[in-house]
């Protein structure tokens, strides 16, 4: 019967065997990417939840509203930085996004030229940029001049370091946009440039908006380049030609400080800033999502 | 039956293509098209009557894409593409100095071989989108619905959609798909369809439903199709053009190219003994 090839006892057991290395081997690679998985996600959880124990503590009401208040008076906020964070950030996406946008369009629709290839070298550059240097820069070349710090230094100094992300992103996210989409609307009557801006862009948009994000998250938490450009306030202001208060810049003096409840406010000071990034980014991706269900004219 | 056979010949090649008895909608003279240094389309002069259905066929890479593409000045958006030779449209050269390509893309309309609607748009947006391009915000809403409608309807798929078109057009059928681009480029009324492969992606039965409309649509206009299925050139089309390697090897009316083709590569062709 053998003869015929009908299975041998010997052949199934060493196919077995094999499928029982592989099986494990499959174990232990999963339960590896697991374990690295897991890990990834240890500092962000770690610093979450140290964030939250130390600064839930500091925060109330009027943490939100309250100005900043001496060492030894109980109940001061950090209302004024809190705004001014918000304000340094729109300064800043004023400046960054639509350059970056457009940096972005132009390097992904216009992509072979030699300019296209300066510019996308010098956005890599900017973006390894250490963030005192663009401080520097923008205190030269915007505070001086002017003679004072002010919001707008400020938001122009983490401005300029959201474009090279911005427009990175845009360039990998335009580029994803498939050719047949672009001659679709040229066959259609549509001119380049409301191919590219109605169509093209529109298509990218959600993926744009997420390097967007990114960009937003990342600058929001710079202290290097403020401080000397926006400088801080221990005063209420708004207006974008004066010295600002910031975020960042204050969690760095209290948390210098040598006072333990100026210490706690910092670390307050921290989980708004990160609870500030997550709502925006929550915000945006609404804002995006509705848009896209829209059936607009 | 040979002696019809041959009075079909006669009178086929008694008919020149430009005597026929619509006059020319668009027509090439001596028209050639590169890639860089490849040469697509090799002096071509053609003519297409208005108010029928031309169809391109020939094998793959023998440049019938290429010569449609440059009917509507769309070779050109191709770097290193480049085109000699006129191309008439009613009677004036589209490659003439003055002639601004995105006018002429307006009166020509194109269908490519993929559906290509735009995501971010509803069905009802893609629709109209080449409308609102054209006449920006002078239409008002219900302008824009009534000439929806239409184009949904001349394209057989208002009554699949009518529920659903501020739905995202994605979320339809790839046969769906094909028939919105169709309804995206009838909606602006264009007096020349080109139509590039339109059922090449699509299932049979909506092939059959896009062949129904290319045979309704001579009535209101001129439709130029490439297709390399031979049977779908001879359901739905009036004229026939056969070409090889970039040159023009034939152009006559469907029946004599698929009953008595003059040439015998035509023959070989249409026969199956290559391509």
């Amino acid at each position: 019967m053998t003869a015929v090839g009908l299975p041998t006892a010997a052949v199934p057991r060493r196919r077995a065997r094999g499928l029982a290395r592989r099986r494990g081997t499959s174990v232990v690679m999963v339960a590896l990417t697991c374990a690295a998985a897991a890990l990834a996600i240890v500092p962000l959880v770690a610093i979450l939840a140290y964030l939250l124990k130390q600064g839930a503590g500091a925060l109330s009401l009027e943490f939100f509203t309250n100005m900043p208040r001496p060492v030894g008076e109980a109940g001061g906020g950090m209302a004024n930085a809190i705004v001014g964070t918000l304000i340094l950030i729109g300064i800043a996406s004023a400046v960054g996004l639509p350059i970056g946008i457009g940096a972005g369009l132009y390097l992904a629709e216009r992509g072979g030229t030699k300019l296209a290839n300066l510019v996308r070298f010098l956005a890599d550059v900017l973006n390894g940029l250490p963030s005192i240097v663009m401080g520097i820069f923008a205190w030269q070349f915007l505070v001086r001049p002017i003679g004072h710090f002010s919001a707008l230094a400020g938001g122009a100094a983490i401005g300029a370091m959201m474009i090279p992300l911005v427009t990175r992103t845009t360039e990998e996210m335009v580029r994803t946009v498939p050719q047949s989409l672009r001659e679709a609307a040229l066959a259609l009557g549509y001119p380049r440039w409301r191919t590219s801006l109605q169509i093209v862009l529109r298509t990218a948009l959600g993926g744009i908006v997420t390097g967007v994000l990114v960009a937003v998250a990342r600058v929001a938490g710079e202290t290097a380049p403020l401080l000397f450009t926006a400088f801080g306030n221990q005063f209420w202001s708004t207006q974008v030609t004066q010295p600002i208060a910031a975020l960042p810049l204050q969690v760095f003096v209290y948390a210098i400080s040598p006072y333990d409840e100026w210490h706690a406010q910092a670390w307050a000071g921290a989980l708004v800033l990160i609870a500030l990034v997550l709502v925006i980014s929550v915000l945006a991706r609404f804002a995006v999502r509705s848009r896209h269900g829209r059936a607009n004219d | 039956m040979a002696a019809r056979m041959t009075d079909a010949v006669a009178l086929a090649a008694a008919v020149p293509a430009n005597l026929g008895a619509a006059p020319a909608a668009m027509e090439t003279r001596a028209l050639n098209a590169y890639f860089g240094s490849t040469h697509a389309v090799r002096d071509v002069s053609l003519t297409f009557p208005e108010n029928e259905v031309t169809a391109i066929i020939g094998p793959s890479g023998c440049g019938k894409s290429t010569l449609l593409r440059c009917l509507n000045r769309m070779h050109e958006t191709v770097p290193l593409a480049r085109v000699e030779g006129t191309v008439l449209f009613h009677g004036r050269n589209i490659y003439g100095a003055g002639v601004d390509p995105i006018a002429l893309r307006r009166h020509v309309g194109m269908v490519f071989q993929r559906p290509t609607p735009f995501p971010t748009m509803s069905i009802r947006d893609n629709v109209a989108a080449g409308l609102r391009v054209q006449l920006g915000e002078r239409l008002d809403r219900r302008q824009v619905d009534e000439v929806v409608e239409r184009a949904l309807r001349q394209a057989a798929l208002w009554d699949e959609v009518k529920d659903r078109l501020k739905a995202s057009a994605t979320g339809i059928s790839g046969g769906q798909q094909q028939r919105l681009c169709i309804a995206r480029a009838l909606a602006t009324a264009p007096h020349v369809l080109l139509l590039d492969e339109p059922t090449a992606s699509l299932d049979p039965l909506s092939t059959q439903k896009v062949e129904e409309l290319v045979y309704e649509l001579r009535s209101s206009m001129t439709v130029i199709i490439v297709t390399h299925n031979m049977q779908q050139a001879a359901r739905v089309s009036d004229r026939t053009v056969f070409m090889l390697s970039g040159e023009m090897v034939e152009a006559a009316p469907t029946r004599a190219v698929f009953t008595t083709p003059s040439d015998p590569r035509t023959e070989a062709y249409i026969t199956g003994r290559f391509g």
